[in-house]
């Protein structure tokens, strides 16, 4: 039997395969309309690891992370419970709030064209 | 005008987080041929339509995206011609010895207004695996996977692009076949240096040196159904597609490698002369230039890089 935990973001709870990333728990949930995905706050962009955009704060619980790329979480950070949500793999249930790297002026913000 | 001086996009450099994974995305799913792993570890890749050695490199490091681009030039006197006229518009100009790629001659280098790093050479062996010449087979054996022929084109996000337009214009001798032009000025161009709608892109964005996608070529449509098919089979983080861009007319779909650095296969496109005029695309109708089915940009084109 494949053991789930419950994952807490913004308010919205959903569950997570013992295996799967955090990221993937949370596209199904969209898909079923329990939690809300994208907008501003968790956005799923290449579900690799390598561009960052889905970076969340780990407020409580047991993880283990996949290879993530050093320019959006150092190892400093990632000491400090920074993970990419796409790299991120629960053991116990999570507690999450999104951290989205402050960035450079946005010239390319969607809503701005 | 025959194709001169600058003659196609010849390799590409990328980062990867875990070249294992890597290896199995690029050599099993996407069918790029293996030719061989150099001294440090990086590994080079070639499409099976391709006559030169290799067309892709692969570097485990622990931050995705791009290393450097080469473009292949005519002959080794192009070299010295652009390395004069590329110091005359403003850019330093560096070199790297033959042989610091196998089977690669000596190569020149500079960083783009853009922060993105370009090399020109004019020296690459011929594949010991190459299409047939004589009296030639259609391949020289089955295609694998979703069967990339070959290295077509990146996409690469920076700021300054008016300048990388007038660079690639007025010392590359690249056409502007297309461009996207918003109220607040130029949001995109798509530089071609042959009869290919593009072989290098740009979009304007606040940080340098990013990398959007390296595109693959497939022979037809049916090619991009059937990448769609193994996309599904082996769970690969497919971003947009199949659907179809405006913009060159190219039948596409975006996906992202296992280190997150995005590619795209990509069949059709029209034919580009140096005559042409720029066809241009503006605030309107923006989301049908970029994705033509679907009418409206993702919030990933525009946002997710490596």
């Amino acid at each position: 039997m494949t053991t789930t935990h419950t994952i807490h973001l913004d308010g919205a709870a959903f569950p997570c395969r013992d295996s799967e990333t955090v990221i993937a728990a949370l596209e199904r949930a969209a898909g079923f309309g329990a939690a809300a995905v994208g907008g501003r706050r968790v956005p799923v962009g290449c579900r690799q690891g390598g561009c960052g955009v889905c970076r969340v704060h780990v407020l409580d619980g047991r993880y283990r992370v996949g290879a993530q790329s050093r320019a959006h979480v150092s190892a400093e950070e990632s000491d400090q419970g920074i993970a990419l949500a796409c790299r991120l793999i629960p053991e116990t249930d999570l507690s999450l709030s999104p951290a989205p790297r402050a960035r450079g002026k946005k010239t390319n913000d969607i809503n701005n064209i | 005008m025959a194709v001169n001086g600058v003659l196609r996009p010849g390799f590409i450099q990328l980062r990867v987080l875990d070249m294992a994974a890597a290896l199995t995305h690029y050599v099993d799913r996407m069918g790029l041929n293996l030719v061989s792993t150099g001294d440090d570890g990086r590994v080079y890749l070639k499409g099976w339509d391709e006559f030169d050695r290799h067309s892709v490199i692969l570097r485990q490091t622990d931050e995705a995206g791009m290393d450097v681009m080469g473009f292949k030039v005519a002959a080794e006197a192009d070299l010295e011609r652009f390395e004069e006229r590329i110091r005359a518009w403003g850019l330093a100009v560096d070199h790297v010895a033959a042989g610091e790629q196998p089977g690669v001659g000596r190569r020149i280098g500079f960083t783009l207004p853009s922060g993105h790093r370009i090399e020109l050479y004019a020296t690459i062996e011929l594949s010991s695996n190459h299409p047939p010449i004589l009296n030639p087979d259609v391949w020289p054996e089955e295609p694998r996977g979703m069967k990339a022929t070959r290295f077509d084109h990146a996409l690469l996000y920076g700021p300054n692009i008016d300048e990388n337009l007038r660079f690639f214009t007025e010392v590359l001798d690249f056409s502007l076949a297309e461009k996207v032009e918003l109220p607040d000025g130029l949001l995109a161009i798509w530089l071609t240096c042959s009869n290919k709608a593009h072989d290098i892109a740009f979009v304007k964005h606040a940080d340098p040196g990013k990398f959007h996608h390296a595109a693959f070529f497939l022979e037809s449509w049916f090619d991009i159904g059937h990448a769609a098919d193994i996309m599904s089979r082996y769970n690969i983080s497919i971003d947009i597609g199949p659907t179809r861009h405006g913009i060159t007319r190219g039948q596409t779909i975006y996906f992202f490698d296992p280190s997150g650095n995005r590619n795209e296969v990509f069949a059709g496109g029209y034919t580009y002369y140096p005559d042409n005029p720029t066809r241009m695309w503006d605030h309107n109708e923006l989301g049908k230039g970029i994705f033509y089915y679907e009418r409206v940009l993702n919030e990933r084109f525009l946002t997710v890089v490596t």
